[in-house]
């Protein structure tokens, strides 16, 4: 509590994250550059998908992607409709695209590592379909957060949505658990310890942590575009009344 | 109620609608529980499969059943206590063999299951072949043949 009280001030919010991008962008581009080289050259085939199994270091980081930053976007949410701070709202709002993009990287890898494996480029089985849920959630929650003449009328609606739609993320998850489902089950965050070669898991790992530090940039980014943004709206909003 | 601050009341009122929600959520699941399975095995699918109607079946394919036949290829379908014979006509998956997971869409037809598409399902695990190789040796492979 007593770190979001200290980050809620604009001016120092912008101090520390000017402070962090760089680092967050370095990370990311190393990360990216040894992940990639790793999962496409440097690892082994699978013993029963051969080369196919590369598009697992695209589509599962991104998958965990788009499911994080969905409970971020739901924790500003909670932040924003209890505290009222306007830097929550901006914080869920900046992270929204960004999500997306993970959402629909997830499903089109997916779809691509499908139809090779299983023989179909889709199936409505729990969790493909409780993924384009996430996805659709994403355009939703854009949809309605833009949706009004002045931004700020959207937060609220758009928050609450963000709220409901927070039920998809067990469903996401344990979907392979609970049903029979075409896709398999979750071979690194198990009970029993990953069921994934180590050779496998270290890139990744790395892409995860690829775009872990894009996804911060870009936040970071985004935010401090969104705070000007506002600070822009509310100037002109001044003028025009006296 | 009439202490607590604004705060309190929006934290509460947030909490309240999350745990109403997720509650519903998990009975509508839970009463669609038979729909949202992507298929059925091969025990379940004499209850749930009625006559005439398209179901999918899903299992592993049984060792040494793949058989040729006039119509296309027969294989059998067991989840370790029932097995049920499948004919499909049709381009099988690459991942499809002996021993692998499979879900099939199709009709029963007396005792065969005339299936229309044949997915292959993978497991979660991965490893390169050369452990797989190493691991079989050993005696101690836990996986598909």
């Amino acid at each position: 509590m007593l770190m979001f009280d200290y980050l809620a001030n604009p001016t120092r919010f912008r101090k520390i994250t000017t402070a962090i991008f760089p680092v967050a962008v370095l990370v990311s581009a190393i990360a990216l550059t040894f992940g990639l080289y790793l999962a496409f050259f440097a690892s082994p085939a699978d013993y029963q998908q051969g080369d196919t199994v590369r598009i697992m270091y695209i589509h599962v980081p991104a998958a965990w992607m788009a499911m994080m930053c969905y409970l971020l976007m739901a924790l500003s949410a909670v932040f924003y409709l209890v505290w009222r701070h306007p830097l929550a709202d901006i914080g869920a709002r900046a992270m929204a695209l960004p999500g997306a993009g993970f959402a629909l990287i997830t499903l089109l890898t997916g779809s691509f590592w499908g139809r090779p494996m299983w023989g179909t480029w889709w199936v409505w089985d729990a969790r493909l379909t409780s993924m384009l849920i996430l996805f659709f959630l994403y355009l939703g929650y854009m949809a309605l957060a833009d949706g009004f003449e002045r931004a700020e009328r959207g937060s609220k609606p758009a928050s609450l949505l963000l709220l409901v739609g927070v039920i998809n993320l067990p469903i996401i998850k344990f979907s392979v658990d609970w049903w029979n489902t075409l896709h398999q089950g979750s071979s690194v965050l198990r009970l029993d310890g990953p069921s994934i070669d180590p050779a496998m898991l270290k890139p990744l790992l790395i892409m995860a942590l690829a775009m872990l530090g894009w996804f911060i940039a870009i936040t970071i980014l985004r935010m401090n575009t969104l705070i000007i943004r506002r600070r822009i709206t509310n100037l002109e909003s001044r003028k025009s009344w006296s | 109620m009439r202490d607590l601050s604004p705060k309190a009341k929006r934290g509460i009122a947030i909490l309240m609608v999350i745990s109403a929600l997720g509650l519903a959520a998990m009975l509508v699941l839970n009463a669609l529980r038979d729909h949202v399975v992507f298929f059925y095995g091969p025990s379940d699918i004499l209850d749930k499969a009625g006559k005439g109607q398209i179901v999918r079946l899903g299992g592993l394919v049984a060792e040494n059943s793949i058989t040729s036949l006039p119509d296309g290829v027969g294989f059998t379908i067991t989840d370790g206590n029932n097995a049920i014979d499948v004919v499909y006509a049709g381009v099988l998956p690459d991942l499809f063999r002996e021993g692998q997971g499979v879900v099939t869409e199709g009709m029963l037809e007396a005792d065969i299951f005339r299936a229309n598409t044949v997915l292959a399902k993978h497991d979660e695990t991965y490893m390169p072949a050369e452990v797989a190789d190493m691991l079989k040796d050993q005696g101690v492979w836990k996986g598909q043949e």
